[in-house]
């Protein structure tokens, strides 16, 4: 049993790492034997080496999204909570308000980008509000939906004990939402770089403030395959990273008490 | 010490007196009819019927939790509540399931009536140990409610219950989910804490043997609409071992409260069918 779950965590890594291999090698043997040229597939070998050319480029431009997705995802979480919080205070207040978080969830960003860029005069708040715009929503009704799923007795026990609103808040309501908010932080993460990117396409900003989807853009139109290619990885890497880390986050609150974060023993 | 208590509890006045208290719930469901009854202060009352005769509701009527339909209830207290801004009145529940916060120590978990009640610190921590070794849990007060077995989690809600020292404490089915052998001991320290100390219990079960052992007095109830059938004396005294258990005199309340409970099962207004 040991044996089998030690054997399974080895597989876990090595499988996808094993997939990859495959995946790279067939892909610079096809570009290789049949000579397609760089501006159509470039080789993973040339990516690798324009992602270190480049690195003084990227970086920066790494840098600018990951700046405004993260600062995106901490007004989001910020603001998200409160609406929440805001919400459990009455149905009425709820009622009333939902379904407007539901019509800024519902509609692209892409629709509402180039109005936000153009009423918002900097730009960088402007992307940033984009990004916010988009992550807000699963914080919202995952920390609303979290608020509400209070188990009965412990309720009924701070009624009993005549807790105030503020108590049963913050000594019961709020512990038996992290479970969910983190649930919903962890799509927001990834939505909130979503968020940043599609709001740099929109705007195309470009010199110190250029982000990564402005070098895929401009490498697009220059026919710089290779380095649209690097942009891509660093865009996917920062994503990737993101959720690692809000799930370690999640996994450092929770993996005390609760089911979801319980490593089986 | 207890005896001169027990004096004093057969004159003093009861603990909650129901007068025509009635609980039809927004829905249409009639939950209880009129019930007339006295907790009387220092009993282990025990409520047994089947499934749907109230005795849930009567119990949260009991707690303050749920506002009777119709009648009245009146609490040892009433008017010392009043003078005090209703910190006075100390109702404890224990609940079907533990109803622990996962998240908090058993320790937290136990403190949490005494916390909401803004007790100092230093006093919460001794009031916290005494429950807790009363209750045999001295040793787990740093574990979370998932590292303990269903029992343990049991005493920790009846330590939590314990620690405010409740004038009254109310028990729904409290080991209705454990095994018998778990059951049975949880039944004797439950017994023991009372023989000590001799707090006043409403104890809500399914179990005819249950009931016989731990209780003062048993009430027998019946449903559709849930109703007071019948009450009557356990005259056995304390403290009760596993003796009592085996006993011709228990095997005879046993039979006795058996044909009662039988008797309600079958004795359904003629309306029941239409609920």
């Amino acid at each position: 049993m040991n044996r089998v779950a030690r054997h399974s965590k080895v597989l876990r890594v090595a499988a996808p790492f094993a997939v990859a291999v495959i995946v790279l090698v067939a892909w610079q043997a096809l570009v290789t034997i049949n000579r397609i040229p760089p501006y159509l597939v470039p080789s993973p070998l040339l990516v690798a080496r324009t992602l270190h050319a480049d690195r003084v480029l990227l970086l920066h431009s790494l840098a600018v999204t990951l700046g405004i997705a993260l600062t995106a995802l901490a007004l989001a979480t910020l603001l998200g909570v409160a609406m929440a919080l805001l919400f459990v205070q009455s149905r009425w207040i709820e009622m009333s308000l939902f379904p407007y978080a539901i019509l800024l969830q519902v509609t692209p960003i892409v629709s509402i980008a180039p109005l936000i860029i153009i009423w918002v005069h900097d730009t960088r708040a402007a992307l940033v509000l984009c990004a916010v715009v988009v992550a807000i929503f699963p914080i919202i009704s995952n920390t609303t939906l979290g608020l509400r799923s209070v188990d009965r007795g412990l309720l009924d026990l701070f009624r009993l004990a005549r807790a105030t609103r503020w108590q049963t808040l913050w000594r019961l309501r709020v512990p038996s939402a992290l479970p969910y908010f983190f649930g919903g932080l962890r799509i927001a993460s990834g939505l909130a770089l979503i968020g940043a990117v599609v709001a740099e396409f929109v705007a195309g900003t470009g010199g110190q403030g250029a982000g990564l989807a402005y070098q895929i853009l401009l490498a697009g139109i220059q026919l710089n395959i290779p380095r649209l290619f690097a942009a891509l990885v660093l865009i996917a890497a920062a994503g990737v990273v993101l959720f690692a880390a809000t799930v370690a986050v999640s996994r450092l609150s929770l993996s005390r008490w609760h089911e979801s974060e319980l490593t089986p023993r | 010490m207890s005896a001169s208590h027990a004096t004093n509890a057969a004159s003093a006045a009861p603990v909650a007196a129901l007068r025509g208290v009635a609980k039809t719930y927004d829905n249409g469901t009639r939950a209880l009819a009129a019930i007339d009854l006295d907790v009387r202060r220092g009993e282990f009352l025990t409520l047994v019927g089947p499934s749907g005769c109230g005795k849930s509701t009567l119990l949260h009527l009991l707690a303050g939790l749920t506002e009777p339909s119709a009648g009245r209830i009146a609490w040892w207290d009433d008017e010392a509540f009043a003078a005090t801004g209703g910190r006075g009145r100390r109702i404890a529940f224990v609940f079907q399931a533990p109803t622990l916060m996962p998240w908090a120590t058993v320790a937290k978990n136990v403190r949490l009536p005494l916390d909401l009640a803004g007790m100092p610190r230093a006093a919460a921590d001794a009031a916290v140990a005494s429950a807790l070794a009363r209750v045999g849990l001295a040793t787990a007060a740093r574990h979370l409610p998932r590292e303990l077995s269903g029992g343990m989690q049991m005493r920790a809600s009846i330590a939590r219950a314990l620690v405010t020292e409740p004038d009254l404490l109310l028990m729904d089915e409290p080991f209705g989910a454990l095994d018998e052998f778990t059951r049975q001991r949880l039944d004797s320290e439950l017994l023991s804490l009372w023989t000590a100390q001799r707090f006043t219990v409403v104890f809500v079960t399914h179990s005819i043997q249950e009931a016989v052992f731990l209780s003062t007095r048993v009430a027998v109830m019946a449903a559709h609409p849930g109703r007071l059938l019948d009450t009557w004396p356990v005259e056995e005294p304390f403290p009760r071992g596993d003796a009592f258990r085996l006993s011709p005199a228990f095997a005879a309340y046993a039979q006795r409260l058996s044909t009662s409970v039988a008797q309600a099962s079958a004795d359904a207004l003629p309306d029941s069918d239409l609920r």
